[in-house]
């Protein structure tokens, strides 16, 4: 679908020189190409966040155009790199070159022969005389020709596709490989459109070009050779009149093509604006209507509407002069060609055959021009692609585990008689710093001492840190200083497997993915069989739904999960929890998105799985806070105050205050 | 799709002129191999050198005039198409804005952008594609047949075979490859999900130890798409080295039966070398028609989905002659036997809602999720019509008055904070735009959203960024708050609007809130007992029925649901 998106040009990007600017006074309006708005300048690599998917995005240029790219950081070394990748196939590359270099050179031969056979034709139709042998001669050499030219062709573009594509497999596998070696950090730190558009935009803006650049590079190198050198062979002053030519195309190609190019990054900057409004507006219609603001909706949409018709008509225009005045280039070539070939097949310097050949070559060598102008832009922007993709390969990995780090026995495998596991669930906070950054230590020496199957209630204001407690726990982030102990080992001398598997997690953002409900309640065990899922399913309460739904536990959950409801999904989350049976919870009470009566469902799920183990719950219920055998205080992700009901509220603190402030306000003066 | 079109009349004598002047460079690049072949013929056979000057003499003219007409044509085309895309740009754009949430929900936000911003890129390119290529071609292909033609009819016969084996093997293409290409979005698509589910749900993957599974999960996508995209790619890379044979093979045959031609005098050789220059010409064509053809699919999806936007009017419009309330009177809302669904559904989501406010008085709703709450204050603006039954502000049914008076009177704040992009202050004024700074500033005190937005750097000069990531949910919503208050409106909607507060901060909100609001009425939808136990009246919905209209105290007692839910928040002492 993009083949057409890189065949012509823009020549490399950059601000035009000083000097010039006094020239371009009529342009004056254009000069200060506004800075968007919306801080999206489209890239080349396709529209970012989210956008429409699999690229249904074009850009507004012609479809011929390439959007500027951005300037690759290090040239060389991210050239090397993918080179390296495609020394892999350099078996498949060899005979790609080969086949390219047969079709070229084909195609640099076919039209000497033409000639040869119009030479037959001239000669007999001036002397009568006819040499049919001749003729068919050169016609079955022409189509030997064409037949193998086709074949290699077929054969290059075969084998291509499959080194191309294959590249690109290799390239998101590896992607994906290496985010499943990255520390949480890294997810937290960039958006997750950010790093979809590296593993889908610019892996297909490698793919593109390997399948097509490629091959263009190589077969231009060698018609502009062959055709060269053909053309010497008939004639070398036809040869150097074609010659003449050549620096009016680069002449039109550098004149016009930067002049196009500001207008192109206003052209993105405004399209960039318009999207961004429009997205605004339609997400927001609701309080568009509701102020009354439609009138000046449509203002400022129509400002940016205009603004992007006159930069992209501008761009066209100009752009598009381009086409025009290469063909005329051409022609006058082809002119040139036919009336000093004409003179000199009448003076008898050369044949009709050569004049009809030189005639061929003229057009054929206007062609690699054309392609390679725009080769440059290709290249950066392929590479600029390339090291986006490189950069996330590059990422800091998750420390390894230590050596000799404990493979405590995965709860479900250890089962006593009382159902209960051996692991007994005490965890020990050792005078532990942690923070995101060092400059913003949100824990200084905290310790906190659980017991085994003791309930910590976790309270604060939304967001105050819940995440931080389960990467903490779950060491999805160490901590620097102090330790964290299961059972008095150091969490850093587990496995990440053994220590993940003594944990279990119930969050409000319930993660369930496009399968069945049955593989999504198996996830923490994907051996469990049908009837442990189905016990599992009743434990959590969750059974009696799934049993309503046409295809009970065969139901598939669809994309944005909208066949089951909140609530129902926070149950689906409690089953997969019980067929874990994990030595510790981590909790999230539901709130506001569940409805009562599910409310209550869940809330008798998790008492039956808190039972005996170990559990931190996120709490809402002022119930669950009170019985808490102790309670974190959390405010801006850090621990500020913990301790049992009675003892908090005797300190008066921050508890205190949020405590108090559940009475409609009327201890607000004691709160504030 | 008449619609579409319909915006394309004021270009029409623009296009008009272009398709002039592509015809004009058209003619000249096709008249071009008639003179080479004249040169050919008379000049070189005769040795006459000033005739093969004069006649390259004519043909430089003619390319120049080419090149004249092609940049012409580059210069109507572009203001065309350019002007026809932002005239349709802007028509979606105007329609949109003056849909309902009815329509808008018809529809879905989503898709609505989409078709305002890539279906309409879409179709102005295939418009200025089209008003360059589409024109292009078929003048190439009918003005290079009757050029050859005219040089020789009986070589012709080659033209009567090629070009059915060319629309042949164009048309198996068709049929073969382009579902191949419609299968890899979807299992794009697909790719784009794993990837996806496996970046928001790292956490639980690495909890559940699943990363081995979800890395095979991810690895059997890639093979797949791989697969496809292998398959689609190779069967049309059978395409060009098929056409290039085929116009090959006329090319043998020209010259094969040319010499014939010749020896029998119907042709001379550089006729034969001009043919062979038409013939290009044609089959090129021919192969355009096959790029075309596959741009126009989707181009036709495109106007089909603007169309339909174009087509839609919203079926919720103002009164011919709106009423205005009487002055003095200001902020009564009442509902009289409401019932409301939305369209398409079976079961009403509100079924005979009755109840009043007065100016000064605070009216919670509260009820299960899908008990129809946001429903019920979503119909007050006007953002949907009732089934049946009427709304009264200030004493009139709210049909009767502008929309915009209408919302002029309500300060609204939804359960999700929308905000814009721009500047704190410039989002608090969204509600009054010639709101005073001093204005401002209290709106945000009274919001409890003052003391983080003084922190900031630029403090209220402060931009929100496009999903303003540079504040949290819960500021947002006190913005979004700030926004209504800034209004100083007779009616206060509230919907959910506390949830994302935490307690604290709640209760100072709404205890700051009681001064401002002692004249206007507030209606509050909300989760919390604790927001709603100190209202004036409660309404209790369940399933879109009131089920306890009352105060805290009576709703206990008589209440079974509300009961239900208060025993679910709160622990016995605090009940009582």
């Amino acid at each position: 679908m993009s083949e057409e998106k890189r065949t012509i040009m823009p020549p490399p990007p950059g601000p035009p020189p000083e000097t010039k600017k006094k020239k371009k006074k009529k342009f004056d309006d254009f000069d200060d190409i506004p800075q968007s708005k919306y801080n999206r300048a489209a890239r080349p690599g396709g529209m970012r966040r989210g956008g429409p998917p699999g690229g249904g995005m074009r850009r507004g240029g012609p479809p011929g155009m390439r959007m500027p790219g951005e300037k690759v950081k290090d040239f060389k070394g991210t050239l090397k790199r993918v080179l390296k990748y495609m020394a892999a196939f350099k078996w498949q590359l060899a005979i790609v070159t080969f086949m390219c270099i047969c079709t070229s050179v084909a195609s640099v031969f076919s039209p000497k022969v033409q000639g040869y056979a119009v030479n037959v034709l001239y000669y007999g139709e001036s002397t009568g005389e006819w040499q049919y042998n001749l003729l068919t001669k050169w016609l079955l050499i022409l189509g030997v020709i064409y037949v193998m030219n086709s074949l290699f062709a077929f054969i290059q573009q075969w084998t291509s596709i499959g080194v191309s594509q294959n590249i690109v497999r290799i390239f998101r596998r590896d992607i994906d490989d290496k985010l499943s070696r990255l520390p949480l950090k890294y997810y937290d730190s960039n958006t997750h459109g950010e790093i979809l558009s590296r593993v889908t935009n610019d892996v297909d803006n490698v793919s593109n070009t390997l399948q097509q650049s490629i091959t263009q590079i190589i077969s231009s190198a060698i018609t502009l050779i062959g055709v060269l050198v053909m053309m010497l062979s008939i004639s070398v002053w036809l040869t150097l009149i074609t010659l003449c030519t050549l620096p009016l195309y680069l002449l039109v190609i550098y004149i016009i093509a930067p002049r196009s190019q500001r207008y192109f990054v206003g052209q993105q900057r405004a399209l960039g604006d318009i999207n961004g409004h429009i997205e605004e507006m339609f997400t927001g219609q609701k309080i568009v209507k509701a102020y009354n603001h439609e009138k000046d909706s449509i203002d400022e949409f129509e400002e940016i509407n205009n603004r992007y018709y006159k930069y992209s008509r501008r761009a066209q225009v100009i752009s598009g002069l381009i086409m025009p005045a290469t063909r005329f280039i051409g022609n006058l070539g082809y002119v040139l060609m036919c009336v000093v070939g004409g003179l000199f097949v009448s003076g008898g310097r050369i044949l009709l055959g050569d004049m009809s050949a030189f005639l061929t070559y003229v057009r054929q060598f206007s062609q690699p021009i054309n392609q390679t102008s725009n080769i440059a832009n290709v290249i950066q922007s392929t590479l600029a692609s390339a090291e986006r993709i490189f950069e996330i390969l590059d990422e800091v990995e998750e420390v390894p585990d230590a050596d000799g780090s404990k493979d405590l026995v995965r709860a479900s495998d250890s089962k006593n008689a009382n159902g209960h596991t051996v692991l007994e669930g005490a965890v020990k906070f050792d005078h532990i710093e942690f923070g995101y950054s060092p400059e913003k230590i949100l824990m200084k020496d905290l310790s906190i001492d659980v017991k085994p199957g003791q309930t910590i209630a976790v309270v604060g204001p939304t967001g105050a840190g819940k995440t931080t407690l389960v990467n903490l726990l779950m060491r999805f982030y160490d901590v620097s200083k102090g330790a964290i102990r299961i059972d008095g080992v150091d969490i850093r001398e587990m496995t990440r497997e053994s220590l993940r598997s003594i944990f279990g997690m119930v969050l409000q953002d319930t993660w369930l993915f496009n399968g069945s409900i049955r593989d999504n309640i198996a996830y923490g065990r994907p051996d469990a069989t049908d009837k442990e899922i189905v016990d599992a399913a009743v434990a959590a309460r969750a059974d009696h739904f799934i049993r309503t739904l046409p295809e009970g536990y065969d139901t598939v959950l669809n994309e944005e999960g909208s066949n089951v409801s909140q609530g129902q999904k926070q149950l689906l989350t409690i089953a997969r929890a019980f067929l874990a049976d994990p030595a510790i919870l981590i909790l999230d009470e539901a709130t506001s998105s569940v409805d009562t009566r599910t409310e209550i469902l869940i809330q008798k799920a998790m008492e039956e799985l808190m039972k005996g183990r170990t559990s931190f719950v996120i709490a809402h219920r002022l119930s669950t806070i009170r019985d808490a055998d102790m309670i974190l205080v959390m405010n801006q992700g850090s621990i500020i105050e913990t301790g049992t009901h009675t003892e908090l509220l005797a300190q008066n603190g921050f508890y205190a205050d949020l405590y108090n402030s559940q009475f409609t306000g009327r201890d607000l003066d004691e709160a504030g | 799709m008449k619609i579409i079109f319909s915006k394309l009349k004021p270009y029409l004598p623009l296009v008009f002129i272009t398709i002039v002047c592509l015809f004009t460079s058209v003619m000249c690049d096709l008249y071009l191999p008639t003179l080479m072949s004249n040169i050919v013929n008379q000049g070189i056979s005769t040795g006459n050198t000033s005739l093969i000057l004069s006649l390259g003499a004519e043909m430089l003219g003619i390319s120049l005039l080419s090149m004249a007409a092609s940049i012409c044509t580059n210069y109507l085309s572009s203001k065309a198409a350019m002007g026809f895309g932002r005239d349709l740009r802007a028509a979606t754009f105007r329609k949109i804005t003056s849909y309902s949430l009815h329509e808008v929900d018809k529809i879905g936000t989503a898709s609505l952008i989409t078709r305002n911003t890539n279906d309409v890129i879409q179709i102005q390119m295939v418009i200025m594609m089209g008003m360059r290529m589409m024109v292009d071609m078929p003048l190439h292909l009918i003005g290079g047949l009757i050029y050859a033609l005219r040089i020789d009819l009986e070589l012709s016969v080659i033209l009567l075979i090629a070009v059915p084996v060319l629309a042949c093997i164009i048309l198996l293409n068709l049929k073969f490859t382009t579902p191949l290409f419609r299968l890899m979005q979807t299992k794009m698509d697909n790719l784009n999900r794993v990837m996806r589910e496996k970046l928001s749900g790292v956490r639980v993957i690495r909890a559940f130890n699943a990363v081995d599974r979800e890395k095979k999960r991810f690895n059997d996508t890639n093979y797949d798409l791989t697969q496809n995209a292998l398959r689609a790619n190779r069967r049309m890379a059978i395409m060009h080295p098929a056409t290039m044979m085929v116009m090959n093979a006329s090319v043998i045959a020209v010259l094969g039966f040319g010499a014939m031609r010749i020896e029998s005098g119907g042709m001379m050789s550089g006729d034969v070398m001009a043919y062979l220059q038409y013939l290009m010409q044609i089959l090129g064509s021919v192969m355009m028609a096959n790029m075309m053809i596959m741009m126009i699919p989707r181009a036709i999806v495109s106007m089909r989905r603007v169309a339909e936007v174009l087509n839609m009017e919203s079926e919720l419009n103002d009164p011919e002659v709106p009423k205005i309330p009487e002055e003095g009177v200001r902020g009564s809302v009442s509902f009289e036997n409401v019932s409301f669904a939305y369209p398409g559904a079976e079961e009403p989501v509100l079924k005979n809602i009755s109840f009043e406010t007065r100016p000064g008085e605070t009216t919670a709703i509260i009820g299960a999720t899908g008990s129809g709450k946001s429903t019920l204050v979503n119909l007050i603006p006007r953002f949907y019509d009732t089934t049946s039954g009427t709304i009264r502000v200030d004493g009139l049914d709210i049909r009767d008055m502008a929309q915009e008076d209408l919302r002029n009177r309500i300060g609204y704040v939804p359960q999700k904070a929308l905000l814009f992009t721009g500047t704190i202050s410039e989002n608090i004024r969204y509600g009054k735009s010639d709101a005073t700074d001093e204005e401002v500033r209290k709106a945000a005190e009274i919001a409890q959203a003052a003391e983080f937005i003084e922190k900031m750097p630029d403090g209220y000069d402060s931009i929100l960024s496009q999903d303003a990531t540079n504040v949290s949910g819960g500021q947002k919503q006190r913005i979004s708050i700030a926004r209504a208050l800034a209004r100083q409106p007779e009616i206060y909607i509230f919907d959910d609007s506390f949830s994302a507060l935490d307690f604290k901060t709640d209760a100072m909100l709404r205890e700051a809130l009681k001064p401002v609001t002692q004249n206007s009425t507030v209606i509050i939808v909300a989760q919390r007992v604790a927001t709603v136990m100190s209202a004036d009246r409660i309404i209790v919905l369940d399933d879109g029925e009131m089920v306890g209209y009352g105060t805290h105290a009576e709703l206990l007692n008589s209440c079974e649901v509300y009961r239900e839910i208060v025993s679910s928040q709160l622990s016995e002492e605090e009940i009582a």
